[in-house]
């Protein structure tokens, strides 16, 4: 059955705050082979104009897919996780993510469509400090296969 | 560090080759928060239908992210960063997936200090990412 199309428009509370760690973006860029030192040393994050070490560029899924857990997990709209995969994801940024960040995330369905027996469900993260100075936004498109023909 | 005025439309970004195997992606499980078993369990992938275990879609959007990062020297500068994941990148047991990537100025803004830089990933040479693009801000 396809998605309730009167989920589009719908935003969800937002997230609780998450503080960005030093720890945690040098956990993140290892785990990504990135071995910028802007990432993981104050001074490098500083000389380039930054107040603290920067998260790398897709840091901000961290929050933003657990911020989307509303949508893909809110059983009123019933998506099947384990049928979905990622089929596009776009990041525009105000500044970089650094060290002591204190962020939330509003997140909010934009549309869902149905296409070949896929359901098709395009979500928004808004990403800011909990004092409401923007930082990025995320938009996400995810794919529900269909079951197999 | 790469300047605005160094760089012109059309011209080519160093080209990396960057890996991944089984490995990189329980540490990117691990470290994103992205526990889907599609990433880590073959028995898992392939009851849903996948042909085997396939790396997280962001694992491959951070790797491709670094060919232009690397090349300004500046991971903070990016003001957008797109992708949209074509074909799985299926990564066997016991080996590395390599992932090809080379890049290329797609149009250089004076006035805003920016320049957009269209990226191509390749696995086995078919293309797993399309419309890779990614803004950054650079130095006049």
């Amino acid at each position: 059955m396809p998605l309730d199309q009167s989920f589009v428009g719908r935003s969800y509370p937002p997230t609780a705050p998450y503080e960005v760690g030093r720890e945690k973006i040098r956990e993140f860029a290892d785990a990504i082979g990135d071995a910028s030192p802007a990432y993981r040393d104050p001074a490098v994050a500083r000389a380039l104009g930054y107040s603290d070490v920067i998260a790398p560029p897709t840091f901000a899924i961290i929050l933003t897919m657990a911020a989307s857990r509303q949508i893909t997990h809110d059983p009123a709209l019933g998506i099947d996780y384990s049928r979905v995969v990622h089929g596009e994801q776009k990041f525009s940024y105000v500044r970089p993510i650094q060290a002591d960040d204190r962020l939330q995330v509003v997140a909010r369905v934009e549309a869902i469509r149905s296409v070949g027996g896929n359901d098709i469900v395009t979500s928004s993260q808004q990403v800011s400090t909990v004092s409401g100075e923007p930082v990025v936004t995320a938009l996400a498109t995810l794919v529900v296969r269909g079951p197999e023909a | 560090m790469i300047r605005l005025g160094e760089i012109e439309v059309g011209q080519e970004l160093p080209a990396q080759t960057l890996p991944i195997e089984r490995a990189s992606m329980v540490r990117y499980a691990g470290a994103s928060g992205d526990f889907n078993p599609i990433h880590w369990s073959e028995e898992f992938a392939t009851s849903v239908g996948l042909p085997n275990v396939i790396a997280h879609g962001m694992l491959t959007m951070a790797v491709a992210g670094r060919l232009v990062t690397d090349w300004t020297g500046d991971p903070g500068a990016v003001l957008d960063f797109g992708v949209r994941f074509t074909r799985p990148v299926i990564v066997e047991y016991g080996h590395q997936t390599q992932i090809e990537l080379t890049g290329k100025v797609r149009s250089v803004d004076i006035e805003s200090s920016s320049a957009t830089i269209d990226i191509t990933a390749k696995v086995a040479d078919q293309t797993v990412l399309a419309q890779a693009r990614m803004t950054v801000r650079l130095h006049p």
